[in-house]
């Protein structure tokens, strides 16, 4: 095909097509690059920057950044690997995350990557932020305690269902998500069914009444590493 | 030759992951014949008597009473692990960090609902340890070797992170041993 | 108020044309008028705009000199940075506390004035320094605080406050200001004189692609810091696809210490504009923006008046430069306090009437910039120099210079030296030179490039001020021997914590670990393990950061770990025990002592 764009991802000859990002390249192609804010369907947002690999020795975010033929990633090497420990040591110091009682923990995917970096504690100290939870909606509360301003709900709701429920306000340390009312989920249009309630990587954002209802043992990340599904597609 | 010795202590915690370490079952015995137990809730000695190889600690730092003892295990003991969540981030307790102490304090002496206290005094007897003005990760007070996280860590992370130490190989757990819940 | 704050709100936005894009404009004028942007008018300015409520939130909290919470009539911010606090700011603080009976962050209990702190507003050349509203006032002493204080409570107006005027165009009337503009040492390129309309004629009479060929032959390249070659951008916005294009120039001059565009805007504002309608010739643009920054809101009468002259000169407008079919103007978009904006994607987002959050590149702004469409953004010296390049000729402008870095530079110098103030110099001047002009040769460091830049020392004054070796924006801050370096770099970190956009996870979370490992240093705390820490921390956060600030925030750190790094050892510590010593227990009992009446047992 002409439109083949042909790159190299840690000495492997890739196979990408004009228009992907080195990160869905890779992922077509069976190599995972570990990221928390992109999620497909959505708008590359470029801001958690786990996903950043070298390219041709320059940093760039995979997720934001087009293949381009003849390019040298570099993903697995151990310098980058130590940014993504960092970055993820770091959103763990910046919140409040209890994984002991968050009906998320097992399915979360901030706690699969620190379990796939084998991080048993982060190395940064902890930042005990003082955040607040939004329980005020009849079917979904926020819990801003656990949030890692990664955008998915904000991008969802915009981008998928059409309505504006959340963005975000303030900035540097102080940014957080918000709700498109003077304070309360309640009192937006958020929907149950939206699909701004199901993205969140975390247990930020987290339907009622559902907590808990797979056993230890059986949750997404309790046997496999995040992103393993992906490199077994490599390997078939 | 002497068996090396390790001691076990419950700071700020809720002795979950003491009761992990029971739960390794059987392999108690094996234990037993690999290692003494110094200065420990499972002995009941209350001293250290001499130098420990190792040092397990539950619980995080929420007073002065915690700070000591910790200290005292850092002076004694060769390798000091943090065992459980609590030990490694704070834990629950730590969910008092972003609440000004005095509010805990009256939450507690004066305006909890549960509170009988007609004297409307906050205690000063000496007995009650004074709280730190947050809760602490062990490794914020002293030097740690080895965090073992979990709520609690389960009885295998224990025993292969013991086993390994032991018999002098690095601690490297696999996938399924390192857990935060 | 709820009916008039409606009638209000309508009325702002019906003179932005109900724009959603002109949402910077019309929250700043809501501020001005009701002291807030209440969330009662958020929901207003939405409706109006066809926007939602959380956008509006989104901005107003974005942007320092916004607020939802009612300020004083008259809102005083002094800067505080640090040439201001070496040159005595602590004396004002305390002044400005015991005068107005409130702290920084409070207002009045009458509620007329607010009391805050502001990075740098430019003027560290006659620190200390403060706003009060959109006056400037320079050179304050306990003295005058007191004076100016008085003044306030008896007429509230800022304006009084200036009593004797700065020289050149700052005693002009529309400007009216005290501030000086210090002009040390004057060059070809952007002070000498020129004859309003000789270089556009000049340009005009090329084709547009002559003219950005003569710019890639100078090897003009962007002034701001970045150094991109101007010529290049231009063409690459030339040849972009887009139904219009856009030339923005850069005024939002936040780098702390840097101030050489303020001089240029006071007094070669003409210079300024005919280099945009040069650009928007050469691209092919119609609209030209100036986004100044709000400090420099006292210039933007003045700046609207030569806007005017320019085009009664024909040198806007219509048929620009006698040039048929040659239609360009120029806005002013005023900031609202964000040293982000000063990142060229920053500044479109706010230009756009958005967050000041730079955007995903690429596409890069020369493909989709301002409002989708091919946009340049240029620096203030930059559109300066374009039109000397176009009066003089490429090859005049290139052999001022050196290889790499051809033409001149204007230089802030600030801080400990005789003689703080601008100096056009030739690239490729040496350090130890510039030092030596203004009377700093005691120098211990000199900060090139300000806080984003490199700390350098004695082995370093015989290197040179250009692209290649040691690059600036403009701004030298002078640092005498009597200093502590690391609090220097501690001041830095606070600003990129402050400023940081937070919407990339190294940057908003890594300057705050960053300055939690200085000041520990600086406690005496620290151990020689924080010194790898601070080094591998700051990698990572030069790595991984998504723009410019977090990809040199950590340049403090790093610099001075690399030039100064007995000044941490000297600091450092032996763990005792095992003891950490950034755990202080009689710090951590104090609060406990205090509630519970008695002291520790142990401890």
């Amino acid at each position: 095909m002409s439109d083949t764009i042909n790159f190299i991802i840690d000495g492997v000859e890739i196979q990408g097509r004009e228009g992907q990002t080195i990160l869905e390249a890779a992922e077509a192609a069976g190599i995972y690059i570990p990221r928390l804010c992109h999620l497909k369907g959505l708008t590359p947002h470029g801001s958690c920057r786990v996903c950043t690999v070298l390219v041709n020795g320059r940093p760039q975010a995979s997720c934001t950044q087009p293949v381009a033929e003849g390019i040298v990633v570099e993903s697995e090497s151990e310098r980058v690997q130590q940014i993504r420990r960092d970055i993820i040591d770091m959103l763990f110091v910046e919140g409040n995350h209890f994984c002991m009682f968050c009906e998320k923990s097992g399915n979360c995917e901030l706690q699969a990557m620190a379990y796939r970096f084998g991080i048993p504690t982060p190395k940064f100290p902890y930042q005990f932020p003082k955040r607040g939870v939004d329980a005020s909606h009849p079917d979904i509360f926020v819990d801003h305690n656990r949030c890692i301003l990664c955008g998915r709900c904000v991008r969802a709701s915009r981008d998928l269902d059409g309505k504006h429920v959340f963005d975000f306000v303030d900035r540097g340390p102080h940014k957080r998500v918000a709700v498109n009312a003077e304070a309360r989920l309640a009192d937006t249009n958020l929907d149950a069914s939206d699909k701004a309630t199901e993205v969140c990587p975390v247990g930020a954002i987290l339907r009622k009444r559902v907590g808990y209802a797979v056993p230890v043992g059986k949750r997404l990340y309790d046997e496999k590493p995040i992103g393993s599904d992906i490199e077994a597609a490599k390997t078939k | 030759m002497a068996k090396p010795k390790v001691a076990t202590t419950s700071l700020a915690g809720c002795f979950g992951c003491h009761m992990s370490l029971l739960d390794i079952d059987d392999r108690i015995l094996k234990l037993v014949e690999l290692v003494d137990f110094d200065k420990s809730p499972i002995d009941d000695i209350k001293e250290f008597s001499g130098r420990c190889a190792i040092g397990l600690i539950e619980g995080g730092c929420c007073n002065e009473e915690n700070v000591r003892v910790l200290q005292d295990f850092r002076k004694h003991c060769d390798i000091l692990i943090s065992v459980g969540d609590c030990a490694t981030m704070g834990g629950i307790p730590a969910m008092r960090n972003n609440i000004p102490l005095e509010e805990c304090y009256a939450e507690a002496y004066l305006d909890g609902p549960t509170v009988h206290n007609p004297s409307k005094q906050i205690p000063n007897d000496p007995e009650l340890p004074l709280l730190l003005n947050k809760v602490y990760p062990c490794h914020e007070v002293v030097k740690i070797d080895y965090h073992l996280p979990g709520c609690p860590p389960s009885a295998d992370t224990l025993w292969e992170a013991l086993v390994a130490l032991l018999s002098d190989k690095p601690v490297a757990l696999p996938y399924a041993l390192i857990k935060y819940d | 108020m709820s009916a008039s704050l409606q009638a209000a709100v309508q009325e702002i936005c019906q003179a932005c044309g109900n724009d959603r894009t002109r949402v910077m404009d019309i929250v700043r004028e809501v501020q001005s008028r009701f002291g807030c942007v209440t969330g009662e008018a958020m929901d207003l300015i939405a409706k109006t705009v066809s926007a939602h409520r959380v956008e509006v939130e989104g901005v107003v909290s974005f942007y320092a000199f916004l607020s939802d919470q009612p300020k004083g009539e008259v809102v005083i911010r002094l800067c505080n940075d640090v040439i201001d606090e070496m040159a005595g700011s602590e004396r004002i603080v305390r002044a400005f506390r015991e005068a107005l009976g409130i702290d920084f962050g409070q207002t009045t209990p009458d509620g007329r004035i607010t009391l805050e702190h502001t990075p740098c507003i430019g003027m560290c050349d006659q620190a200390p320094a403060a706003m009060v509203n959109d006056v400037i006032v320079t050179r304050l002493s306990s003295d005058s605080v007191w004076a100016m204080v008085r003044e306030l409570k008896a007429h509230m107006d800022p304006k009084r406050l200036v009593q004797k005027l700065g020289d050149g165009n700052n005693a002009h009337s529309l400007v009216h200001a005290m501030v000086e503009n210090n002009i040390r040492r004057s060059g070809p390129v952007i002070f000498a004189d020129l004859t309003p309309g000789d270089a556009l004629k000049k340009a005009v009479a090329m084709s547009p692609q002559e003219v950005i060929r003569d710019i890639k032959t100078s090897r003009l390249r962007g002034r701001g810091g970045a150094g991109f070659p101007t010529g290049i951008k231009w063409d690459y916005t030339r040849s972009a696809e887009g139904a219009k294009r856009y030339v923005l120039c850069n005024a939002d001059e936040g780098e702390p210490g840097t101030f050489k565009d303020r001089v240029i805007l006071t007094e070669k504002a003409e210079l300024l504009f005919e280099g945009m309608a040069i650009a928007g010739y050469a691209v092919g643009a119609e609209t030209g923006i100036l986004y100044l920054r709000a400090e420099y809101a006292y210039l933007r009468a003045f700046l609207e008046d030569v806007l005017n002259r320019q085009r009664s000169r024909g040198l806007l407008g219509k048929d620009v430069g006698g040039k048929r079919g040659f239609d360009f103007d120029i806005r002013i978009q005023m900031g609202a306090g964000a040293y982000i904006c000063g990142e060229e994607t920053a500044l479109i987002s706010s230009c756009e009437g958005l967050r000041g959050d730079p955007k995903n590149r690429p596409p890069f702004p020369a493909q989709k910039g301002y409002l989708g469409c091919p946009t340049t953004v240029n620096n203030v010296e930059t559109f300066c120099c374009v039109a000397r390049i176009l009066d003089k000729g490429p090859g005049w402008f290139a052999q001022l210079g050196s290889q790499g870095s051809s033409g001149t530079k204007l230089l802030s110098i600030s801080g400990d030296c005789k003689s703080p103030g601008v100096y056009e110099v030739p690239f490729g001047v040496k350090l130890r030179e510039v030092l030596k002009m203004a009377g700093a040769e005691e120098a211990l460091a000199v900060q090139v490039g300000g806080p984003s830049g490199q700390m350098v020392g004695e082995k370093d004054y015989d290197r040179s001020i250009c692209y290649d070796d040691l690059a600036t924006g403009g701004s030298v801050m002078v640092f005498g021997p009597q200093r502590n370096l690391l609090h220097v770099v501690s001041k830095f970190l606070e600003f990129f914590v402050e400023e940081s956009c937070g919407y990339c996870t190294p940057c908003r979370v890594g300057n705050v670990l960053l300055k939690e490992r200085v000041d520990r240093i600086l406690a005496g705390q620290g151990e020689e393990a924080d010194l790898a820490y601070l080094q591998d921390l700051g990698q990572t956060v030069k790595m991984a950061s998504r723009c410019g600030l977090g990809q040199t925030s950590a340049n403090p750190v790093l610099s001075t770990l690399k030039n100064f790094r007995s000044m941490y050892e000297s600091l450092l510590r032996k763990p005792i025990d095992g003891k950490q010593l950034s755990f202080d227990i009689h710090q951590a009992l104090a609060d406990a002592q205090t509630v519970v009446g008695r002291q520790s047992v142990h401890f």
